[in-house]
């Protein structure tokens, strides 16, 4: 073979890797990608029984009820909406009334979104940023979450984030 | 005092950064030698300047000096000794100082033990470290500095975030950090040799030995933070394809394939571009993976800085070094002389394959790392890009490169025989179908997909184990032959052979753990039991004890298998009263390659607590894979002909040097 026709090859062979790596970043992007909606969006969007999305906000205070069996039910409100919420299992070490939280599920035919994962990440000073970003977009957000501790001044590595 | 003078050190490093990096390249055009040395002499100096600077800084935190803003808002008087020391890199500003400390040390030791390279190669080699350095060291001092004061310096600190307050982050953080910043000397050596235009086998020589020991790093970096989340985040995950994870994956799998490129460069040289733009991108994606967990631009577990400016600082020095490298690339790398020529079956093409399909596999991450980032920017939409993508995608790329490992090192360097190499592979396939079959059998009615993707690493093991059992001629000869001709073999081709079976080995617990884990959830009372996989749990009590900055409910639990006692367990949940949080430590038995994991939950009013057990069967593999990857390249990188250095070509080429 001349140098030309195993380059010709060597490129073939790559560019049949390539498509076949195409074709299954696509196939793959169609069925597991997870949207972010807030209650809002939920209730404005009519979005179907079973489509499996990531929904976000703030536990509402007093919503939280525990049943049999570690059954978990509470609401997720961003202000404008709230979206009750059935879970089952452990809740994460961070998880509380009044707090931002992401739950990962699909609603049922009643309404009720029926979580398999809630997310309330490690760090007291938290709240998931797609939450933030969703409640400063409706004026919910509080300035005083942006302000930094008394004696701070300058760069704070957490001060930016909101906190208790 | 001390604050400020770790501050005029790391001034004064920067100062020496900048002379290094333009100094010693106008010595390279005047062909001076004296003014190449410079870069030497800066190098060191400059590595003595920031250890001095960080060594400052855990001074300040080890002496809880809270009129430094980083230690007030970082560490707390009660901490314990090591986490006031690990403390240092567990926040923004320490972990940047960690990052051009280690970049120094990596400068220091091209300076130190460089001395049989060429000088005007070391020369330019060290002076593109010092741009790297330069870049970092402004954005410290400008955007991040560590040694700031406060006014009125408050008596108690803020402490540590709790779960950083584990021995894990004594550990990944400086493991990590040595395999990304190992990278810029290859990425050093690299643009170094674009600049020369020159390039030859002997540079591969050279870059091999520090490509290699970052890759090492990374590994052990990678496999210890994976660890590290599996015990103390509580729910038994080892990875979660989160973007920071992949931004250590992305650099380990270019970083793995420049290893196997650099090798085909050293013995054929051939695929010199290739290598060289491998070389840039590796480092590429280093920076890449800084700016994803430095810029806040993710929200992750890993994420403490939250700052717009720091953002956009690090983003420009991304654009200038990725970018500047690639135009540069673009611009020499066609004055590179074409290499070798090579069947594509033989031991080079099976290498070019590898390259192949571990560059697409990053790139597919690349792709599910940056795709919702790019998305946000542009339409707004959020979404999430989790497991399934990555399983979906990188999986199937993943099985073709383990089908082909083992073949790759009975090939031929030139021209392969790949009958030959299929009649050598018998064996091993044979194993691998046993293996099958018997998983198969073992779990009837279960899924599909496990017996075969264990077949297939058993097949990567018996295939690496083939390999060595061919080179030493097993059962063809005595026993005292093979064993005299194991001792001969070169290390680097048991390194090859304990890689490869790493690679099997961590795919084998993978594969086990995801398929045959087994949960237990329950709301426990003093003397209740659980049964899991075999093993009955007997809650046997709960107690409060007092840690040194926490409270601390602990909980014992015995644990029985058959009737017989095998251990106690005791997970508790600590809160910490500095900062209101509580972390849970979750408590691990380890019987053979399996663990018991057990982690507590809420306790309700009536004095249950809620309590998850799970069963992880080989999980422990998951780990051992990657020491056993890194052993490989240790034992790689101590071979001869690495350590003898590069050839003078004065001498004759030594003639019975063996294939690999």
């Amino acid at each position: 073979m001349t140098r030309k026709q195993r380059r010709l090859l060597m490129i073939g062979g790559a560019g049949v890797v390539l498509v076949v790596a195409v074709g299954l970043v696509l196939n793959a992007m169609r069925g597991s990608i997870v949207f972010f909606s807030t209650p809002k969006m939920v209730s404005e969007q009519q979005i179907g029984a079973g489509t499996r999305f990531r929904l976000g906000g703030v536990v509402e205070p007093g919503s939280l009820h525990r049943g049999d069996q570690l059954a978990v039910s509470f609401k997720v409100s961003d202000g404008a909406a709230t979206v009750p919420v059935a879970f089952k299992g452990i809740l994460p070490d961070l998880f509380r009334e009044g707090q931002g939280v992401i739950a990962e599920g699909a609603l049922d035919t009643a309404g009720v979104f029926k979580a398999d994962t809630v997310l309330a990440k490690h760090d007291e000073t938290y709240m998931p940023k797609e939450v933030a970003d969703a409640l400063k977009k409706q004026g919910h957000w509080k300035d005083d979450y942006e302000k930094k501790p008394p004696g701070a001044p300058g760069a704070s590595a957490d001060a930016a984030g909101p906190s208790r | 005092m001390i604050a400020e003078a770790g501050h005029y050190a790391l001034v004064l490093a920067l100062a020496l950064a900048l002379i290094q990096s333009t100094v010693p390249i106008l010595g390279a055009r005047l062909n001076d030698g004296g003014l190449m040395n410079v870069a030497r002499s800066t190098a060191l100096a400059q590595f003595a300047f920031v250890a001095a600077s960080f060594g400052a800084l855990v001074y300040l935190n080890v002496t809880s000096d809270f009129s430094v803003l980083n230690v007030y808002e970082n560490s707390h008087s009660a901490k314990p000794l090591l986490y006031k020391i690990t403390g240092v890199w567990g926040n923004h500003e320490g972990s940047m100082l960690l990052w051009v400390a280690i970049l120094a040390l990596f400068g220091g030791l091209v300076a130190a033990f460089g001395n049989n390279l060429p000088l005007s190669l070391r020369a330019h080699v060290l002076a593109v470290q010092a741009w790297v350095a330069s870049a970092f060291y402004l954005f410290i001092l400008i955007t991040s500095n560590p040694f700031l004061r406060i006014p009125n310096p408050p008596i108690e600190g803020r402490d540590l975030n709790p779960v950083l307050q584990d021995i894990g982050l004594a550990v990944h953080p400086p493991l990590l950090y040595l395999g990304y910043v190992g990278f810029s000397i290859s990425f050093s050596f690299a643009a170094a040799a674009l600049l020369e235009g020159r390039l030859d086998a002997a540079w591969a020589r050279w870059v091999r030995p520090w490509t290699l020991m970052a890759w090492i790093f990374l590994t052990l970096g990678i496999a210890m933070g994976s660890y590290w989340a599996y015990y103390e985040l509580g729910w038994g995950g080892w990875w979660f394809w989160d973007p920071v994870e992949n931004a250590s994956l992305m650099p380990w799998l270019a970083g793995t394939a420049l290893l196997h490129s650099a090798l085909v460069m050293e013995k054929r040289n051939a695929l010199k571009v290739w290598t060289i733009l491998l070389a840039i991108l590796t480092f590429s994606l280093s920076l890449l993976g800084t700016f994803l967990v430095r810029s806040g631009v993710l929200t992750s577990v890993h994420t403490f800085a939250t700052d717009p400016s720091r953002g956009v600082f690090i983003l420009v020095i991304l654009c200038v070094f990725i970018g500047g490298s690639l135009a540069l690339f673009a611009w020499r790398a066609s004055a590179l002389k074409q290499g070798g020529l090579f069947a594509p079956i033989s031991r080079e093409g099976a290498l070019v394959l590898n390259n192949l399909f571990l560059t697409t596999a990053c790139a597919t991450v690349f792709v599910g790392t940056l795709y919702p980032l790019a998305l946000e920017v542009v339409t707004g939409d959020k979404i999430s890009v989790g497991a399934p993508f990555f399983n979906l995608t990188f999986g199937p790329l993943f099985v073709p490169l383990m089908l082909a490992m083992p073949f790759g090192p009975l090939l031929a360097w030139k021209r392969g025989d790949i009958v030959g190499a299929a009649q050598r592979l018998i064996a091993a396939g044979v194993v691998a179908l046993l293996t099958v079959a018997l998983v198969w059998a073992w779990t009837t009615g279960g899924p599909v997909l496990a017996p075969l993707a264990i077949g297939l690493a058993v097949f990567v093991i018996a295939g690496a184990l083939a390999d060595i059992a061919e080179r030493i001629g097993l059962f063809r000869n005595p026993l005292s032959i093979s064993a005299r001709r194991a001792r001969g073999l070169p290390r680097s081709a048991w390194g090859t052979m304990f890689a490869h079976a790493g690679v099997g080995m961590a795919l084998i617990g993978i594969v086990c753990e995801t398929t045959w884990n087994s949960e237990h959830i329950a709301a426990m009372k003093e003397g209740d039991t659980a049964r899991i996989a075999g093993y009955e749990l007997k809650f046997e009590g709960a107690m409060q004890r007092q840690g040194p900055n926490f409270r601390e409910l602990e909980t014992r639990f015995s644990i029985s298998e058959g009737g017989q006692p095998v251990g106690v367990m005791t997970p508790s949940k600590r809160s910490f009263a500095t900062r209101g949080t509580s972390t849970t430590e979750a408590a691990l038995l380890t019987r053979g390659f399996s663990q018991l994991y057990v982690s507590l939950g809420e306790i309700d009013a009536a004095g249950a607590v809620t309590v998850r057990i799970y069963h992880k069967p080989m999980v422990l593999l998951i780990w051992f894979g990657p020491l056993l990857m890194a052993f490989g390249g240790l034992l790689s990188l101590s071979d001869r002909r690495l350590r003898v250095g590069a050839p003078k070509p004065a001498k004759p080429q030594r003639t019975l040097q063996p294939a690999e």
